[in-house]
């Protein structure tokens, strides 16, 4: 080609690239700010789940987010689904911890569950891809290919999966959950990926407390980025770095 | 040779004999699988004749969109397969995985194939009203139907084949 | 040395069968535990949501690693060409086999979907070093079995020393796998050091040394075959010196792991206030598993002692599960680290040493796995021609004093 037309064809690649960009930039933008996605969407890392814990607002005594957990996902004392597991055995997904501090004696309080960490290394370590991290940062468990062999209990950093030790009966069916499998957090995954929040969030926010709070890490306008961004927050073991997805105030 | 060598081949004859026989007598005696005859007016998401042979392959690549990529089309999901596939057992309540009348035991308990999706997904509907919003006695329109804390009455089943209501 | 022969046991003597008899009900009393654990769940076992892997993974690890170790006898003759030990490669080769097969039985009927072993079989996370040590050890399984097809078969012995070459090295990989396991792990105290992967290669070899000295000296002194003093000193000396290997693997990770503040508390545990972790590691790791055989093997009246012999291998072995023991189930026992500074308190046992009980039917599939691999190989001798016939110093060295 001569350098006339190479130019020109140049030319003619960019405009029609530019003509393009155009077009789709405004479907990206609408995409981005469309909170709730139709169910045949599939979930994509142009969101960023997260939860936002204030440990000041948190009390000591209050374990509501616990319950709602236990009544959405079918876990825990009220459905006593465990009939024959010992207390160390039974599943928890989401638990009140209570700190002291040793030096000067402070004490505070904060739900524990799965961080959902951006680089988890509970996935890392699943020999069979089970444990995995979906496009919109939830970490879950494919129980279809676990094989239980709880790897990735050894690996967690914040104790936040359990293992079923008996056969269950009387599972959520929107919640899945079954002996030989390793379970955490999911988010409620299932509320998430209608619109909803977590039954924690839900129940702590309900309730009054003003403790926890969830939404869209990747979204400016989202309120839990607006706080994270005013008062900040920490990670539980920030030293590894794993860049979890429930940040903390007040630690 | 000897009687001792005699007597064992025989018995390993036999025993051959009988391991071969043993197939035939698999067919005999095993009833035939009653299905559930669905309500008059409802289909499955697909032909019944493809159900039957795909379901797992439809089961199968469903999961991985909603496990992996949250797809939660409603067409092959399990939650909506249980949804409307649970019928009564003898006690009038929603039969339960391991009774011959749930819904997926009555062929796979004829075929000899152990189901594994029981062991983690709820194998009846949290809510057995789902398939009608029947609105428990409170409309002028069903005012005799009651329910028992989730499972369906046999009146209420009764109620519900006979009229043919659709979802 | 003259050519040997190779001759497979009698195998009709009343102790033989009563060998298989006991080690076939250990076997029966694993499998029976096994449907238990699995028709039941893990309800029924002494592991928790705290402590995940108990005494069945105890054993299994400590097979699957002396397994790595017993190949040393055919490795140092193929590979580092002493020729002295050539008689007893096959064995090893055998004895390598079992014990692998042995430890992997146990941790798959662990599992909690065992029936899920295909899945784990065909897909594979490629970051998981639990994957790779999949695939490390079917692929040890291959190639030790290739290797000792190539020793056993005549025409085939001149590629014997490739074969050696490759299941060496293989195998260095696999251990370094199987140490990293742990040693990849950033969560816990005890873990997350990079020392694990080559302690794990020592204790290989003093673990699997001490399992075929067993082996071999009870094969030999069972069926009145002679067992030279050449070699009895050679697998003497070598123990001594893996046992001093081990030493010093064990006191450079402590050492490392006592300077860090951050890891005093799990030292502390391990080395002080643990109750049964210290108790284990000094007694059972240390003093059983180490000072005691020391002496055994280097004390000079006891040079030429089969039964000092066979007294530190099994008090090695002692030792070695113990050593796992503290390793495996101590590291889980000692709470994670995740608010320095604060006592930590919660409904899911945070902050406090965790506690576990082992259970019966974890022992009963533990000695199961463990008998399983022992009467593979009573029954491999019988059936292959494993065992030269004498390795009195006439035959192996005619020349050589002992």
């Amino acid at each position: 080609m001569s350098r006339q037309e190479t130019d020109s064809s140049r030319r003619q690649f960019l405009g029609q690239a530019a003509a393009a960009g155009l077009l789709i930039a405004p479907g990206v933008m609408l995409y981005k700010v469309a909170q709730a996605r139709t169910p045949e969407m599939p979930a994509s890392a142009i969101n960023r789940w997260g939860m936002l814990i204030d440990t000041n607002k948190c009390a000591t005594g209050c374990s509501d987010c616990v319950s709602a957990c236990q009544t959405e996902n079918g876990w825990g004392g009220k459905n006593s689904n465990e009939k024959h597991s010992a207390i160390t055995q039974k599943a928890q997904w989401i638990r009140k911890v209570k700190l002291t501090d040793k030096l000067s004696g402070y004490v505070q309080s904060l739900p524990l569950m799965c961080q959902h960490c951006e680089s988890p290394p509970c996935v890392d370590v699943c020999p069979t891809g089970a444990s995995m991290k979906r496009a919109d940062g939830l970490v879950l468990v494919d129980k279809h290919i676990c094989i239980g062999c709880r790897y990735c209990m050894m690996a967690c950093p914040y104790k936040a999966r359990s293992f079923v030790h008996e056969t269950l009966t009387g599972q959520k069916p929107y919640a899945p959950r079954g002996k030989g499998t390793v379970e955490a957090c999911t988010m409620c995954v299932q509320r998430v990926d209608t619109g909803r929040t977590p039954a924690c969030v839900e129940a702590c926010s309900g309730e009054g407390h003003k403790a926890m709070y969830f939404g869209d890490l990747k979204d400016p306008a989202s309120e839990i980025s607006k706080r994270l961004k005013k008062y900040g927050g920490s990670e539980i073991r920030s030293d590894l770095d794993l860049n979890t997805g429930v940040r903390y105030q007040g630690l | 040779m000897a009687y001792s060598q005699r007597l064992s081949r025989k018995a390993i004859a036999w025993l051959v004999g009988a391991i071969l026989v043993l197939p035939l007598t698999a067919s005999a005696g095993v009833p035939v699988p009653v299905i559930p005859k669905a309500k008059a007016g409802t289909t499955c998401v697909e032909p019944a004749n493809i159900m039957r042979r795909e379901h797992m392959k439809f089961i199968l690549h469903h999961r991985e969109e909603t496990v992996r990529q949250g797809i939660r089309t409603k067409k092959f999901s399990l939650k909506e397969c249980i949804a409307c596939h649970n019928a009564p057992d003898k006690s009038g309540a929603v039969a339960r995985i391991g009774t011959p009348e749930h819904f997926c035991s009555t062929c796979h308990n004829y075929a000899a194939v152990k189901i594994d999706c029981f062991e983690c997904h709820a194998d009846k509907p949290a809510n057995t009203h789902y398939r009608h919003s029947l609105a428990e006695g409170k409309t002028p329109h069903h005012p005799g139907m009651k329910s028992e804390d989730k499972v369906l009455s046999t009146k209420t089943l009764e109620i519900i084949t006979a009229k043919g209501e659709k979802q | 040395m003259k050519t040997l022969t190779y001759k497979v046991i009698d195998g009709n003597s009343k102790g033989y069968l009563a060998l298989l008899a006991i080690l076939g009900l250990f076997v029966l009393a694993g499998a029976v535990a096994f449907f238990y654990m699995e028709h039941n769940g893990h309800w029924v076992t002494g592991m928790n949501d705290q402590v995940v892997w108990g005494i069945p993974h105890v054993f299994a690890v400590f097979l699957i690693v002396s397994a790595s170790g017993a190949l040393n006898v055919a490795s140092i003759s193929s590979v580092f060409n002493r020729k002295v030990y050539k008689p007893l490669a096959p064995l090893s080769a055998v004895l390598a086999i079992t014990l692998l097969l042995g430890g992997l039985t146990i941790l798959v009927l662990d599992l909690g979907r065992p029936d899920r072993l295909i899945v784990a079989m065909t897909k594979y996370n490629f970051k998981s070093i639990f994957a790779w040590n999949m695939l490390l050890y079917n692929g040890f399984l291959a190639i030790v079995g290739v290797y000792l097809w190539f020793m056993l078969e005549r025409k085939m012995n001149q590629y014997s020393r490739y074969a050696g070459f490759a299941a060496f090295f293989w195998r260095l990989i696999l251990t370094t796998g199987t140490g990293a396991i742990f040693g990849f792990l950033v969560s816990r105290q005890a873990y997350d050091v990079a020392i694990m992967a080559p302690m794990f290669i020592i204790m290989s070899f003093a673990y699997g040394l001490a399992i075929f000295n067993i082996v071999t000296i009870a094969s030999y002194s069972w069926t009145n075959r002679q067992l030279g003093d050449v070699i009895f000193e050679r697998l003497r000396k070598l123990l001594g010196i893996f046992i001093g290997a081990v030493f010093y693997f064990v006191t450079v990770y402590h050492l490392t792991k006592l300077y860090a503040t951050k890891h005093h508390g799990v030292e502390n545990f391990i080395l002080l206030h643990g109750g049964v972790y210290t108790d284990l590691f000094w007694l059972g790791q240390v003093v059983i598993g180490m000072l005691i055989p020391a002496i055994l093997v280097f004390h000079p009246a006891l040079a030429k002692s089969r039964r000092a012999l066979v007294t530190a291998s099994a008090l090695v072995i002692v030792g070695g599960i113990s050593q796992m023991y503290v390793t495996i189930i101590g590291g889980q026992a000692y709470p994670m680290v995740m608010f320095p500074g604060k006592i930590v308190e919660s409904s899911f046992f945070d902050g406090g040493i965790k506690s576990y009980i082992p259970s019966l039917p974890e022992f009963a599939l533990a000695f199961g796995g463990f008998a399983l691999s022992l009467i593979m190989v009573a029954l491999a001798i019988k059936i292959l021609r494993l065992l030269p016939e004498s390795l009195s110093d006439a035959e192996i060295a005619p020349h050589h004093k002992a």
